[in-house]
């Protein structure tokens, strides 16, 4: 009887820290059917989200280890990533040494980018992701002053299929055509006639290595010192400040790879927008694997990807078969994404004080037995 | 061991003061390799700031420095950082656990710290991207816990841990501090109340611990309040008191009785009696506390009874951490409580403030800044928030009551009343809070509690962070407002002597219960007694 | 000695003022000053500038009772928004034409302002510490799940749905013919043929503002005042400390309601889907703009700082325009609003909390 119930128990207690993946697994179980897809077809989409997104999200994790949360200054790295990819294309290098050159462009932009942004962090203690979540937007302001209106007139572009008629500016959308899926394409295997991008995945198996690898290193070990307790970490020694900083410079450089990455996939980039979204999804997609705000790991990533992206992928489909109407699921899926991290953010909030209220209980059970 | 060998520590004629408030005076003392020195005193006594000296904490350094030498093995030296003092041997373990929760015993003990296995690419980013070598320092850790002589887990995550264990985890991690090319091994441990958290038996093998440790030739400063403790382990006793140093005297011989004594003991003179017959068993008993217990962090209260007669003052007092503070902030329902409050008459629901307050009860809470004052607010609103929220004063009503508008004037007139009436230094009643000093912050805070015009107040730490004119014109208005309405008034308060200036009976807590209630005339050795959890010389004759 | 002095005092009050916004209100001086020599007429723009300060004032009111009651900047404006919308498409559903339907959209929206704002408040209540982040998702999330809500209810007047399917609002809606310039024309002053003040529209944010002034002058909008200065102080004088946050969460609801409606009688168009999605962050730094901090924030901060963060809007455009051809005015208001934010983040003083 007790061993039952503390099976139940368990049971219970995994649903309760692994809600967000359950929820997901049943709005899936549900949609997947009601779309009509076939099983080869979202794998193979599937697939194809995974080369595209993990790399954006595993750039995500540095942060959360270091305890600064979510880093929604991520969209910092992924504008860089933009501004390599313009320069590239002006220049008509095309291949993966155009993306070799694009991620050279983009390292030295994020590496500043993220230093000010750790900065500016290190000074807002306590609301790190409201505050990285303005930057993004702060800097996007400057982002289109640059791009809209420094290139072509400040910065020399020449190509006209990138500048606006006007003269200068960089036109909305920009054709990566030089690299589109220069990467993807450069060997892959099918497995039951599903495409699998073979040097994606070998890249982001690397990055998944090198971030288990980086968690042994003395680095990796201050950065979760510093995240438990930034007082206990600075008595020890440790620079607090520093090491916060880097982390946010590690999560950004990765994140405009991973911006290079995701585009030379999609082969167009929107100038004005693709970096906006990305934050927001990447994040979502992390959550929906289990992570939380004070702890994500490589597991979370994938597991993230294909539940968020399987939805992604079948809700417009099924709302149209419901209701008729395409529109629904688009809305649906939009509402979910944001309902997600709603939803992580609250839980985090609430378990961090249920769990000091907890201890509170327990002393209180002590002092009445001893009365 | 001879006697003319150069002591390990020594400090010469130390001194120092805080913005003229003089907390420590001529400290003279040497401590021998291997040997183990009992340092007492009461709160108050200098004990930390003669150890922040020694550790060279920026605290030191932002208010003037010190006066005076400290050796060590006979060299001068000065500490510009805790971190210097810990490359010269020295380490020292807090009350407060200095671990993260998530870490192993090991990964706490050598932390930052860590042994590293090369690895290329700290070429190029420099040293901390090598790995950490995790079975290095397994051993190193296992090699400090054999030391210290205690069966601690070192994989075991601390999070996990009975408190015990943190202890341990903690005194290992100054162990392990060997010598390397740029540190010297421990030679010196402060032990700062390591046994305050620790069950009978953890504190047993924390003492062996301890013995073991002077026997490899480490010294030990021990602190702590358990005296028993101290005659058991220690060569040396060290007494403090105001800043000067009593008695050192070896340990062999002393009794516990004559500790206490030294602790407590001032010249009767010294101390500025205001003594008054008060005559509380023939009053009616206004407050009683039956069964109290209050879940307040550091400041458990277990089990209190007590009973309180209308009009007295009632004394609080004890050692820090043993539960005193615990009372009023349980009983007002600041921290989750259980028991029996009944105040004339009628019984109190706990933990809602408003009932507290309605019932005609007031406290002035010993967290001046955070509990205390509205910093960011001018001293009108701080001093009537609670009378126009609670008794509706201070209010204009319209339409029937339906709307309670702030009355400026009466606000302003009652604010600059208690200016007035109690010398609150300020440039207006506008002034912010925060702008005050210490001592014009705790007279505010009091005029805040005399607007309720309670029946009976609690005054937590009235004195505490403010200078020697503000302490006695605090303790004066509280004298004169007991006299003058007649409200019953209990003061919590570390310093003895304070409780004795104006209380009629003063109450001992020890380990969160009432261990023993006197007038406050008795002597102050007996209450050193009780301070220190001794019942026994109390019972077995008032001699001392 | 008296330029030392002099000095010293401006270097006061510029402290005491914030550097950044400082540099704002002399932008806006000198978009003014530069106005008419590059030939944009300083009445048109001043009138312009009125009339988006009364479009937006309500909602950065808006902002006032969380400051107050310490629950943060509300990033979840677009929450009171929604029930605005919803009061909005009500009345037109009634289908009452002109000013009565104004009444009937502030009658149906307040409902639905307390319900949401009570919800929030017990929410934000739960993750006191992380207010902002949650309201700004709770922002968000609201808003996409009214736009599937916009697909579904059964609204059927056909101003408001889709003429081709019939069902499901359309992304604008126009209020021509119910309340469009409703306040707007009351009382209006024509001063010159460019120069028109809004005399309704102000009165009305100069009502609401009395309200909330007044009512932060009350025993109850003391306590809230109280809770957000020292939230354990007001505890400790025996306030019920989430009550009064949930008060203010729902009086901030229910002004960002009236201020979308507000809004919408100037503008024309009810604006749904992902119309509300950013209108948080100009409210937010209007606020801060004029002085708030993340704690602290009056009325004339509100006035103050709508007045520049329109006046910026309203000026950079047409001035900029004039003088290099070519609209900066977006770039610069995203700058300007987010800097201004990151500011407010990033003081020491205001995270003491």
């Amino acid at each position: 009887m007790t061993l039952h119930m503390t099976k139940t128990q368990k049971v219970l207690r995994f649903m309760g820290n692994n809600t967000v993946p359950i929820l997901f697994l049943i709005i899936c179980a549900f949609g997947i059917p009601l779309s009509g897809y076939s099983a080869n077809y979202l794998v193979s989409e599937v697939i194809v989200r995974i080369a595209r997104n993990s790399f954006l999200i595993v750039s995500l994790l540095i942060p959360i280890l270091a305890g600064m949360g979510l880093n929604f200054g991520m969209t910092l790295g992924a504008m860089a990533g933009q501004i390599g990819l313009i320069f590239i294309s002006d220049w008509g290098i095309a291949g993966i040494p155009g993306m070799l050159l694009a991620m050279i462009i983009s390292t030295p932009i994020s590496i500043i980018l993220g230093w000010w942004c750790g900065k500016i962090l290190n000074m807002a203690k306590g609301r790190e992701m409201v505050t990285s979540y303005i930057i993004g937007f702060f800097m996007n302001g400057i982002y289109q002053m640059i791009v809209l209106y420094g290139m072509g007139a400040i910065i020399p572009i020449r190509s006209n299929a990138l500048v606006l008629p006007r003269g200068y500016g960089i036109r909305n959308t920009v054709n990566l055509i030089g690299i589109r899926k220069s990467l993807d394409n450069l060997l892959t295997v099918r497995l039951f006639g599903i495409p699998i991008p073979l040097v994606t995945f070998a890249v982001i198996a690397l990055l998944c290595l090198f971030v288990l690898w980086f968690k042994k290193t003395k680095l990796g070990q201050d950065m979760r010192a510093v995240g438990q307790d930034m007082e206990v970490a600075r008595a020890a020694g440790i620079r607090v400040e520093h090491t916060r900083i880097i982390s946010i410079i590690i999560s950004t450089v990765f994140a405009g790879y991973g911006m290079i990455l995701y585009l030379q996939n999609i082969g167009t980039l929107n100038t004005y927008n693709s970096h906006m979204q990305i934050g927001m999804f990447s994040v979502a997609a992390l959550l929906v694997g289990g992570a939380t705000v004070a702890k994500a790991n490589i597991r979370n990533v994938f597991l993230g990807v294909i539940l968020f992206h399987l939805m992604f992928i079948v809700s417009p489909m099924a709302g149209k078969n419901l209701i008729g109407q395409a529109q629904l699921g688009e809305y649906f899926r939009v509402f979910v994404s944001y309902g997600v991290i709603t939803i992580s953010l609250v839980l985090y909030e609430v378990r961090k004080k249920r769990d000091r209220g907890l201890a509170g209980l327990v002393l209180a059970a002590e002092q009445e037995e001893t009365v | 061991m001879n006697e003319n060998e150069v002591p390990l520590l020594e400090m010469r004629h130390i001194s120092k003061d805080f913005f003229g408030n003089q907390v420590l005076s001529d400290i003279n003392f040497a401590l021998k390799k291997g040997e183990i020195l009992g340092l007492v005193g009461e709160n108050g006594a200098g004990k930390s700031t003669l150890m922040k000296i020694l550790f060279g904490m920026d605290e030191i350094h932002q208010t003037g420095g010190y006066g005076g030498d400290v050796l060590i093995n006979g060299q001068k030296v000065q500490f510009a950082s805790p971190i210097d003092a810990l490359a010269a041997g020295i380490g020292m373990v807090h009350q407060e656990f200095s671990l993260l929760p998530d870490f192993t015993a090991t990964e706490n003990i050598l932390l930052n710290r860590e042994p590293l296995k090369y690895t290329w690419l700290s070429e190029v980013f420099g040293e901390r991207m090598n790995i950490l070598d995790r079975s290095e320092m397994e051993e190193i850790s296992k090699r400090a816990i054999a030391r210290l002589n205690v069966p601690l887990d070192s994989e075991m995550v601390v999070s996990q841990m009975p408190v015990g264990h943190k202890q341990f985890t903690e005194i290992a991690r100054e162990l392990s501090k060997e010598s390397t090319s740029v540190t010297e091994g421990i030679k010196l441990l402060v032990l700062d109340e390591p046994t305050a958290v620790l069950s009978e038996q953890e504190a047993d093998s924390l003492l062996h611990a301890m013995r073991k440790l002077s026997e490899t030739g480490i010294a030990i400063i021990f602190i702590t309040h358990r005296l028993q403790e101290i005659l058991d382990v220690c060569d040396t006793i060290m007494v403090m008191r105001d800043g000067k140093i009593i008695k050192t005297v070896p340990a062999e011989g002393v009794v516990i009785t004559d500790i206490a004594r030294w602790m407590v003991g001032r010249d009767v003179n010294t101390a500025q009696r205001q003594a008054r017959e008060f005559d509380y068993e023939n009053k009616p008993v206004i407050l009683s506390l039956e069964n109290l217990w209050v879940d307040m962090p550091g400041e458990v209260v277990r089990n209190v009874n007590l009973n309180v007669h209308q009009g007295e003052i009632l004394g609080i007092g004890g050692m820090a951490g043993q539960g005193k503070l615990g009372i009023p902030n349980g009983a007002m329902g600041l921290f989750p409580a259980g028991g029996k409050i009944t105040f004339e008459g009628k019984q109190i629901e706990l933990n809602n403030p408003r009932n507290f307050l309605n019932a005609g009860m007031a406290f002035v809470s010993e967290d001046r800044r955070g509990v205390g004052l509205l910093l960011d607010e001018t001293l009108e609103w701080n001093i009537s928030f609670t009378a126009m929220q609670v008794q509706e004063k201070y209010l204009k009503k319209y339409l029937g009551g339906a709307i309670k508008w702030r009355d400026q004037d009466a606000i302003e007139a009652e604010t600059s009343n208690y200016v007035k009436q109690m010398e609150i230094r300020c440039t207006s009643t506008k002034q912010k809070a925060k702008e005050l000093s210490g001592g014009n912050q705790q007279k505010v805070c009091l005029a805040k509690a005399f607007a309720v015009a309670p029946k009976l107040l609690f005054v937590s730490e009235p004195t505490r962070g403010i200078d020697i004119g503000a302490k006695s014109l605090v303790l004066k208005a509280l004298r004169k407002y007991n006299e003058e309405s007649g409200t019953t008034i209990i003061m919590i308060s570390s310093e003895l002597e304070e409780l004795r200036a104006i209380c009629d009976r003063i109450a001992i807590i020890s380990d969160g219960k009432v261990f023993g209630i006197l007038p406050a005339t008795t002597d102050s050795a007996q209450f050193g007694l009780l301070m220190v959890g001794q019942t026994s010389a109390l019972q077995e004759g008032g001699s001392v | 000695m008296t330029i030392e002095k002099l000095t010293s005092s401006v270097k006061g009050m510029v402290t005491s003022f914030g550097l950044p916004r400082v540099i704002i209100a002399l932008f806006l001086l000198v978009l003014f000053i530069l106005a008419p020599f590059v030939g944009v007429n300083v009445g048109t723009s001043l009138s312009d500038t009125l009339n988006r300060f009364g479009m937006n004032a309500v909602m950065v009111l808006a902002m006032v009772p969380m400051i107050h009651s310490g629950c943060g900047l509300n990033f979840g404006l677009p929450l009171g928004i929604i029930a605005g919308l919803l009061g909005a498409t009500i009345s037109l559903q009634v289908n009452i034409p002109g000013p009565t339907s104004f009444v009937l959209a502030i009658l149906f929206a307040t409902p639905f302002a307390v319900i949401l704002g009570w919800g929030y408040g017990q929410l934000l209540n739960k993750v006191k510490g992380g207010e902002m982040m949650i309201a700004t998702y709770v922002g968000f999330s609201s808003v996409a799940f009214m736009c599937i809500m916009w697909l579904l209810l059964p609204f059927s007047n056909p101003t408001m749905v889709w003429g081709y399917s019939g069902t499901g609002l359309r992304t604008t809606i126009s209020v021509e013919g119910y309340y469009l310039h409703v306040l707007n024309d009351f009382l209006s002053i024509r001063l010159s043929d460019h120069l028109l003040i809004p005399t309704g529209m102000i009165l009305f944010f100069a009502l609401l503002a009395f309200i909330i002034w007044a009512f932060l002058h009350t025993k109850t909008g003391t306590a809230m005042t109280a809770v957000g200065s020292n939230p354990v102080f007001a505890r400790a004088s025996g306030i019920n400390v989430d009550k009064i946050r949930t008060l203010s969460v729902v009086m901030s609801t229910w002004l960002g309601a009236m201020g979308i409606l507000v809004y919408q009688q100037s503008f024309g168009f009810i604006q749904l889907y992902m119309g509300p999605f950013y209108m948080a962050l100009p409210a937010v730094s209007a606020i801060l703009i004029g002085g708030a901090s993340v704690n602290k924030a009056s009325i004339l901060n509100v006035v103050v700082g709508t007045f520049l963060f329109q006046g910026i809007v309203t000026m950079t455009p047409s001035v900029m325009n004039s003088m290099i051809h070519t609209d900066m005015s977006e770039v610069i208001r995203i700058v300007v609003s987010n800097g201004m934010i990151l500011y407010a983040l990033t003081r020491k003083t205001e995270a003491v909390r």
